[in-house]
Parts: C-alpha cells; sequence; structure tokens
C-alpha cells in the first residue's frame, strides 16, 4: 500500500521500540515517525504543567561547529553575540536571512571555547546544514552533523529536577540554573543535561549517543513514574509551547518573517558590527514594523486553526499561524501577524472558522506563564 | 443502552439504535473517538430540525481535529445530548452510552436497516485500516 511505502521511507527515533510497546500513536513528522500522543493529550499536557512529562525529541538535529573561527562564525550566522557566551550556557537564536527572517529558530549551546552545539529543528536540518555550507567560506571552522548519532528527550514539568536528580550523576540538577548545562550520567551512560525546553516549564533536554537512548529513557521514565510523571507527545508538545507563547518554524516564523515581526528582539545585540541581516533589520527598526505576532484568545466555541482567516470589521487582516485549544485555560488560543495599529491587547477581531465568523480578542503574550516557584 | 450488535453503522462512523419508542439515539463509534482524541467541543444545533440522510447535524472537536456528524438517515432531530456543552469529553469515554449525541425520529425507520450492522461495519474497519 502506498502508506505503508511512504511510511518506511521515514527516519525513527533510537526509541522507536519504547513509544510502540508504550502503545504510543505514531505520526509522519518532520521526516520522522515520532509519537503524537501516548494516553491522550489533555492528560499528557496537564502531567507536565502539573508534575512533569518526558518527551523523545531526537528528531531535532545537532550540529557542532568548531574551530578557530568558531565565534566569529557563530556571531555572523546569528544575531546575537554568541561569541560573550560563557563555557556552558545556552541561547535561543536563530539563522537569519539577509532579510532579517528566519532560516531556523535554533539553540546554540557554548560547549567550549572554540566549539559550539546548534540544536535545530529536524524539518530545517539540511536546509541549515546547507545554509551554513553557503556561509563558512573565511572561516576556519569545521561543521559536523551528530544528528543521526544523537539523542534527545526533553523532561519538563515543576518535578522534573527532583526526578533527574533521582538518576543522574556527576552534577546537582538543583544547582543547574535556566539556560546553563552540565555533564554527568544516567545509569552508567554520559548524558548532558540543559535547563531548557519548549513547554514553558521548568525542564531539561538531555543529550545522549543514540546507542545509550533506551537506557537513559528507562532510568528517566522508572524515576519519574514515582513522581506522577508520563510520557508525552508531539500533540502535548505543541498545545504547551503554544500556551507559553514559543513559536514553531514553519507556522509562526519563517523565511518570511522577520525577527522584528515575529518580536523577537531579544536575541538581536544591535551592538554587533556585522550579522547576516543587520542592515535589513536594522532598517525595519528605523522604520517601524508593519505587523507583529500576537496572541488571541477565541471568545465564542470552535478552534481557530492555522490558515483561519481574521478580520477587523470586514477586511481581512491576517491568518492564523498556530491555534488550538488550550488545556490550561480551557479556551481556543493562537498567534498571528496583524498590522501593528491593530496589534494591541485587547483589540476585537473576528475569526472565520469553517465559515462562521467567531468573535476573538488579541492579548499580552505568553497566555501562561509558570507559577514563580518560593524563594529557596 | 445498546450494545453494538442491537446498532447500525455508517461508513462516516455513526451509529444509530432504534430505542423502545420509535425514536433513534444516534452517536458515534468508539473508533471515530479515538481517530479524534480528546475532544472538547461538541456542537449540535437545536432540536426540532428535520434533516435529510447525510446532511450535516454537528460539528465534534478534538485538540488536534474536527469531524462533522452526518444524519445516518432522514427524520426529525428531537433531542440533543445537553450534557455534551459542559462535558465533551463524554464522547470520549463512553461513546455509546453517556456520549450519545442526537435522538432523531426516522422519516422511514426501514432505512436504517440498510445500513451496515456491527459484523459488517468492523470488516469495514479491518479493511479500512489495511
Amino acid at each position: 500500500m502506498a502508506t505503508d511505502a511512504n511510511r518506511s521511507d521515514l527516519l525513527r527515533s533510537p526509541l522507536d521500540a519504547r513509544h510502540r510497546a508504550l502503545g504510543a500513536r505514531m505520526v509522519p513528522f518532520a521526516g520522522f515517525e515520532m509519537p503524537l500522543q501516548y494516553a491522550g493529550v489533555l492528560e499528557e499536557h496537564r502531567a507536565v504543567r502539573a508534575r512533569a512529562g518526558l518527551f523523545d525529541v531526537s528528531h531535532m538535529g545537532e550540529f557542532v561547529v568548531s574551530g578557530p573561527d568558531a565565534c566569529r562564525f557563530a556571531d555572523h550566522v546569528t544575531p546575537s553575540r554568541l561569541s560573550a557566551l560563557d563555557v556552558g550556557r545556552a541561547a535561543y537564536t536563530a539563522l537569519t536571512t539577509e532579510r532579517g527572517a528566519f532560516v531556523d529558530d535554533i539553540l546554540a549551546y557554548r560547549l567550549d571555547e572554540d566549539r559550539y552545539l546548534l540544536v535545530v529543528n529536524a524539518a530545517n536540518r539540511a536546509k541549515d546544514l546547507a545554509w551554513l555550507e553557503t556561509q563558512r567560506e573565511g572561516y576556519d571552522i569545521d561543521l559536523v552533523d551528530e544528528s543521526r548519532e544523537t539523542a534527545l528527550v526533553a523532561l519538563q514539568g515543576p518535578r522534573s529536577r527532583e526526578i533527574l536528580a533521582s538518576v543522574v550523576a556527576g552534577f546537582d540538577p538543583r544547582a543547574v540554573r535556566r539556560f546553563r548545562f552540565a555533564d554527568g550520567t544516567i545509569a552508567g551512560r554520559p548524558v548532558r543535561a540543559a535547563r531548557t525546553g519548549y513547554t514553558g516549564e521548568i525542564g531539561f533536554e538531555i543529550f545522549s549517543a543514540a546507542a545509550d537512548a533506551e537506557v537513559v529513557w528507562d532510568a528517566l521514565l522508572a524515576a519519574g513514574a514515582e513522581h506522577g510523571a508520563v510520557p508525552a507527545g508531539l500533540a502535548a508538545r505543541d498545545t504547551l509551547r503554544l500556551e507559553a507563547a514559543l513559536p514553531l518554524y514553519g507556522q509562526d516564523i519563517d523565511e518570511t518573517t522577520s525577527v522584528l515581526e515575529a518580536d523577537l528582539e531579544f536575541i538581536i545585540d544591535w551592538t554587533k558590527d556585522e550579522f547576516i541581516g543587520r542592515d535589513a533589520l536594522l532598517e525595519e527598526r528605523d522604520r517601524g514594523v508593519a505587523r507583529r505576532r500576537i496572541g488571541f484568545v477565541v471568545d465564542g466555541r470552535g478552534i481557530a486553526r492555522p490558515g483561519c482567516a481574521i478580520y477587523d470589521g470586514e477586511t481581512q487582516v491576517a491568518t492564523v499561524t498556530s491555534g488550538t485549544f488550550a488545556p490550561t485555560l480551557e479556551k481556543a488560543i493562537g498567534m498571528a501577524y496583524l498590522p501593528t495599529s491593530l496589534a494591541e491587547p485587547g483589540r476585537a477581531i473576528t475569526i472565520d472558522v469553517r465559515g462562521r465568523r467567531v468573535p476573538a480578542h488579541v492579548v499580552a503574550l505568553p497566555f501562561y506563564r509558570r507559577p514563580r516557584s518560593r524563594p529557596r | 443502552m445498546p450494545r453494538p450488535e442491537e446498532c447500525r453503522f455508517t461508513r462516516d462512523h455513526e451509529w444509530i439504535h432504534t430505542d423502545a419508542d420509535g425514536v433513534a439515539t444516534v452517536g458515534v463509534t468508539d473508533f471515530a473517538q479515538q481517530e479524534l482524541g480528546d475532544i472538547v467541543y461538541v456542537q449540535l444545533g437545536e432540536p426540532g430540525r428535520t434533516v435529510g440522510a447525510g446532511d450535516q447535524i454537528g460539528e465534534i472537536e478534538s485538540v488536534k481535529a474536527v469531524a462533522e456528524v452526518y444524519a445516518p438517515v432522514g427524520g426529525e432531530i428531537v433531542e440533543v445530548n445537553e450534557a455534551l456543552a459542559d462535558s465533551p469529553e463524554l464522547v470520549n469515554s463512553e461513546p455509546m452510552e453517556a456520549g450519545w449525541l442526537v435522538r432523531m425520529r426516522p422519516s422511514d425507520p426501514a432505512e436504517i436497516d440498510k445500513l451496515m450492522s456491527w459484523s459488517d461495519y468492523e470488516k469495514f474497519l479491518s479493511e479500512a485500516g489495511d
């Protein structure tokens, strides 16, 4: 059958057998067959907000950039000053186009003075690699794609520190602050754990060799079970990241949306003399952005999904880029690029949901912010 | 509440059961609710409408997808399941019981018998899955 032939072309995570044994519903995603859900998206979403969830995100791409010009190269291809990032720290940033839009949004980890790990979106892995190759002339660097040898799991949720602490050796996860990482072992296997994530919760993204993935996954899941942690799939990852207003490449940001329009100016270091897209972004900053990424809440029933048209009166002004039911808010939410004049919280809009005009209003992002932990 | 063997089924995964009072209860099958995943909105309109076989009678929306619900046969919608407005998850947990959708008075009860039996529907599902 055609479907089977297509499915056999898909790549499999090193945790594929684990997902099947857990009864996950597997779906094609960015060239991989990945778990959409195990028990169900709502249960998994709520477990992450209340306790913890364990995600397989081994589809993500990992590049290592190293060599005498690694710093200069990292400062060239991103708008951030990665040369000033301390060893042991990570930063959210982007690979930018000449027009100041997104080749990809990425996480950059400073592994060493002259070595960075770049974690890129699975769907963009080949494109990013080709892009970086075109940009490396004049830079003395090595660029290695380690995606297939690397497994990545995300342990996210308020109990993630305790769970990781119970299985990791070599460092205390409770001492690893946001956007820092540390190296250690789980069940004797080397891991690198970063206090990063895509859910709006405290959490860790844990790298290991693909060959060690099952051992690491099993240890985390077993330790997590005592804390009420559950395996969680792509569906919950999407609802969690959207509540936290984290953009998804291909929906909320792409090669047509600028860093400023996406409201991600914090990744730009304007004091840098040069980076790809700097001129375009400077000009856009001085001119003022024409449209901006906003959040909306649907006031009626129904979910405004990606592609739904957004109206100001009778004029279509935008389309929904991401939209879903937000389990924590128990409302339908979404994001879109609205003309700057309309992009203010409280502004009423209507959205065409399958032929029905549904009222909605603009809200400040994020939709969800995790409760601040008590001071220690 | 009906056993599957007492119901008839559509290719769109609705079930219909003729109750003792001659009114038929309609819902979606366990297969349908599993395909949709966690259901968060159910929209069924008002009772009192007359619909033809195959007309849309409602919409079921899950976190990931939306599905239209069609009338298995023609007739008058006499009741909609009000409980689903506040508890749409009943369609997931009890699709053939508390998660029923509408009750309708068929204009021609014989139309129901022309739909798939439980064993036909099971065969239909296994063929669709290949």
